[in-house]
């Protein structure tokens, strides 16, 4: 029981930290504010503790760093929403009870992950599925121009964050049972060692589906995150580097020409080269993310203390609770506040692959390793975006940003990974001592 | 496969510490240019956060003060200058998108509390919200009506100084606009004719007539070279500068001295004077009362401008070719503002020594302290307290029975000068420069009036006067 234990110490960082942030933030905005606010950070402890007693019971020898630090996220997400917009805090908040559920289930119906393997192809199909859903007629919704969502009526989703997880289930069990067909029969050029032609054929397909999808829902972040951690995955299963980088050299090539093609991406690069050209236009969004990181310095401005409302009462920074929350986290907590959060995600990464090297069953570390790099990469790709290392596109801050979809999907990842590092832990546990305890 | 993982994680850590090097790049490295980016109105917004200080004249009257919308993060101040176009031009005003002006740009830190980093962090934690400091000038509502009013919509510029503290009494530029306009109406104003945004007292270079003769006397006393009893022919026409030189209205004088010779304004006299004392001796004094440099006071530096000799809008100094005698009368390209008359006149009533002029006497922080008090400050001692008290009684001539009559004060001895320069044909600008009490003076003003087809004596004297006897009784 050690490793609970362990687990119930990281939850003391996450208690002050919603202690602190909301305090601070209910200090600082005194008169926006109702006390009854700070509930929301008292439920949000509660489910902490509720999780950590639910994992104890049901995997008892899980990975002990893994929730804390996700609880650790959400914490910081949740003190940042409640500082943009109470409303939102409160919704969110009831996000995390749904995602809990979610966890829940995955939990208590999915005993052995490696069921998954068998269903791979009806897994794979309901992510295209999920993928294509934005873009039909009625249902579809489009944001900023990308393909991004599903509104139906009462309930709105966004599918991507669903199908991530069905896409990664699927490669990492096709690459699981492939992966060493795909090395036989190289031959070494140049020090190199080239795979036959022949079986270039999955590479080739996972990139037209990529190319495809970045046609199809518009969205270069959402493509780079599905292609970044197939390459990953390939990488894992054959050891191959030659792949990943004909994969990247693929995925740079193919862009351009689609860029050519579909204004829609060609604008968000040009953005992304010039943003002052349209500053007040196409690229305010970047512009005020920028100038809000710059309002920030290396401590910021103080929780509640960045300027974030404009005199009609709008948001200077668009979308602050969604994709540009990184900059506001930047602006009111400064360099120290946004590299805690890069290193917490980075922390998270470890422990993820950390439960891959640990899994005995090769499916089980391409599956560990394929969400942890998915989740990492979605991180990536946004935080990338928000400080202009790539172009910036519409992903949420997993377990950050505001979202039902996004919350609920992490935290089935989350179920997936520990349910993984409980197995094979407990199994090596049992061989270590094969006297029952 | 457990290797991969690691070389796996060795390149997210490499990713990540990209998107850490980019962020500290925007929050730190590059953060004054962001900051500066044109695009970037975050300054502007956050300063309308703050509780900017008040600015009262020297009576109490609230000359602007702030209107609150919203309340909470949405709670933003608005400037509103209750006074409208009464001290426009020397208050200026603040707006976020036309900027700012006037003493709301000079003493902007002031008025916005601009603390450094660490006090703002020590604010920050015992929970208090940043207030500006309140700004009190010197200025006087009451003789700025009474400028304003005798100016009765000719275009034209009042100033009024104490000569022996620099306080700036009074600054009326007629056409004027009102500060509340500028956020709607600001493209009108700056193309309307007449241009009401130009401060006329510090920014308009107008030929100074025979106002200047003050300023050669000054110099040909001070330096030696004459005595009030000095006596020159005042025959018109006389060859100066290679050019004859008439005196105004071609009025002929015998031999007089320059106490006559001022009192009538005789140009023939003054301009032997200026071509005997000499440009060198003459750019010498014209630089003791400030002539050659903007003058040091309390608006921003690009809002006032340097008078004197100036040549496609160079400033040209005492190497340059110059019809001294014709400086000498106040013509030749000599280019002056009523500012810089204001503070002639001011050096004579204060004995010689010219006063810095100044608008703002004190800051007093939210809670009433004052934390800072604009003390006199002598900017130069521009001749001997014997030269300015001779030319007092000169000037004081001027008044009692020469051109300025019109600025005579019941009781009280004025000391002044006329001066007209003729623009084109029967269009003149008409000016006074004068102190009062001449025994201990109390106040030093500078009137003009542009494009008026009357002159120092009939026009400007009868301001000088109503506004004198404003601030001295």
């Amino acid at each position: 029981m050690r490793a609970r234990g362990r687990e119930l110490f990281g939850l003391i960082p996450v208690s002050f930290l919603v202690t602190a942030g909301f305090t601070a933030v209910y200090i600082a905005r005194r008169s926006d504010l109702a006390s009854t606010t700070l509930t929301y950070g008292a439920l949000s402890l509660g489910l902490c503790l509720v999780v950590h007693l639910f994992i104890r019971h049901m995997l008892p020898d899980a990975d002990p760093y893994l929730f804390p630090l996700a609880a650790l996220l959400a914490a910081f997400g949740l003190v940042m929403i409640y500082r943009i917009d109470v409303g939102l805090a409160r919704q969110q908040a009831g996000w995390f009870v749904a995602g809990i559920v979610f966890f829940v289930a995955t939990v208590v119906w999915l005993r052995d992950v490696r069921v998954l393997e068998r269903y791979r192809y009806v897994i794979a199909s309901i992510g295209i599925v999920l993928l294509m859903l934005p873009r039909l007629p009625v249902i579809g919704s489009q944001v900023n121009g990308a393909y991004l969502g599903v509104d139906l009526g009462p309930i709105a989703f966004q599918p991507t964050e669903f199908a991530k997880l069905c896409i990664v289930v699927f490669l990492a069990s096709y690459l699981f049972e492939r992966g060493d067909v795909l090395v036989i029969g190289a031959r070494r050029v140049l020090g190199m060692t080239l795979p036959p032609l022949k079986h270039f054929g999955p590479l080739i397909v996972v990139w037209g589906v990529t190319m495809f999808l970045l046609i199809y829902i518009r969205d270069l972040g959402s493509s780079l995150m599905f292609f970044g951690a197939f390459l990953a995955l390939l990488y894992l299963a054959t050891g191959r580097l030659f792949f990943v980088l004909s994969g990247m050299a693929l995925f740079v090539a193919g862009s351009w020409v689609i860029a050519g093609a579909i204004p829609h991406v060609h604008q968000r690069i040009d953005i992304w080269l010039d943003p002052w050209k349209h500053a007040e236009s196409s690229g305010y969004q970047i512009a005020q993310s920028l100038f809000a990181q710059a309002d920030g310095g290396l401590f910021g401005q103080g929780l509640g203390e960045s300027l974030l409302k404009l005199p009609g009462g709008g948001s200077i920074v668009p979308a602050p609770h969604t994709d540009l929350i990184y900059a506001v986290i930047t602006d009111e907590l400064g360099l120290f506040g946004a590299a805690a959060i890069v290193l917490t995600y980075l922390l998270f990464a470890e422990r993820g692959f950390k439960v891959a090297s640990l899994a005995e069953d090769g499916f089980l570390k391409l599956l560990a390793s394929g969400l942890t790099v998915v989740f990492a990469l979605q991180a990536f790709v946004i935080v990338g975006g928000v400080t202009r290392v790539i172009p910036l596109t519409g992903v949420t801050l997993p377990f950050v940003s505001y979202g039902g979809s996004s919350i609920v999907a992490n935290f089935v990842l989350l179920a997936l990974l520990l349910i993984i590092s409980d197995h094979s832990r407990s199994e090596r546990l049992r061989r270590a001592s094969p006297v029952v305890r | 496969m457990n290797p991969r993982i690691r070389q796996l994680f060795g390149l997210l850590i490499l990713l990540f510490g990209l998107l850490v090097g980019f962020t500290s790049y925007w929050s730190i490295f590059d953060a004054d240019g962001l900051k500066a980016n044109k695009a970037n109105k975050r300054l502007l917004l956050e300063e309308q956060r703050i509780r900017r200080g008040l600015i009262f004249a020297s009576d109490g009257t609230v000359l602007a003060r702030n209107r609150i919308t919203g309340s909470g993060s949405t709670r933003f101040f608005r400037r509103f200058y209750p006074v409208g176009n009464l001290f426009s031009d020397a208050v200026g005003y603040n707006f976020v998108r036309q900027g700012r002006a006037g003493l709301e740009r000079s003493y902007n830190s002031d008025l916005t509390d601009e603390t450094d980093e660490f006090q703002r962090i020590l604010d920050q934690l015992r929970g208090q919200q940043r207030e500006g400091n309140d700004v009190l000038t010197t200025l006087d509502p009451a003789a700025q009506r009474t400028a304003i009013a005798e100016l009765a919509g000719r275009t034209g510029a009042v100033v009024a100084i104490e000569p022996q503290t620099g306080r700036v009494r009074v600054m009326a530029s007629v056409p004027s606009f009102d500060s509340n306009a500028i956020p709607t109406e600001f493209a009108r104003l700056s193309r309307a004719p007449g241009a009401p945004l130009f401060d006329r007292v510090t920014q308009s270079g107008y030929p100074p007539g025979s106002t200047f003769k003050v300023v050669t006397a000054a110099a040909a006393l001070d330096s030696g070279k004459f005595t009030p009893q000095s006596v020159l022919s005042g025959r018109s026409p006389r060859t100066i500068g290679g050019v004859p030189l008439r005196n105004f209205g071609g009025e002929q004088f015998g031999s007089i001295d320059l106490t006559t010779a001022l009192t009538h304004s005789v140009n023939t006299v003054w301009a032997q004077v200026g071509e005997r004392v000499g440009k060198r001796t003459m750019f010498d004094y014209m630089q003791r009362f400030g002539f050659n440099s903007k003058p040091r006071i309390d608006l921003p530096r690009d809002e006032v401008r340097a008078s004197g000799v100036f040549q496609n809008g160079k400033l040209l100094d005492d190497s340059d070719a110059i019809d001294i005698g014709r400086v000498a009368i106040g013509q030749e390209r000599l280019l002056v503002t009523p500012l810089q008359m204001a503070m002639v006149v001011a050096a004579i009533g204060n004995g010689g020594k010219l006063e810095r002029p100044h608008l703002v006497d004190r800051i007093k922080d939210p809670d009433g302290t004052t934390i800072r008090r604009i003390k006199p400050s002598q900017e130069s001692e521009v001749m001997k307290p014997a030269t300015a008290q001779a030319l007092a009684s000169m000037m004081s001539q001027v008044v009692k029975e020469g051109t300025g009559t019109a600025a005579a004060l019941q009781g009280i001895d004025v000391a002044g000068k006329t001066g007209t320069a003729e623009i084109s044909g029967p269009v003149n600008q008409a000016w006074f420069i004068a102190f009062a009490p001449v025994s201990s003076p109390r106040i030093a003003v500078a009137v003009t009036v542009e494009r008026t087809t009357g002159q120092g004596g009939t026009v400007a004297a009868p301001i000088a006067k109503q506004v004198m006897e404003a601030l001295v009784r």
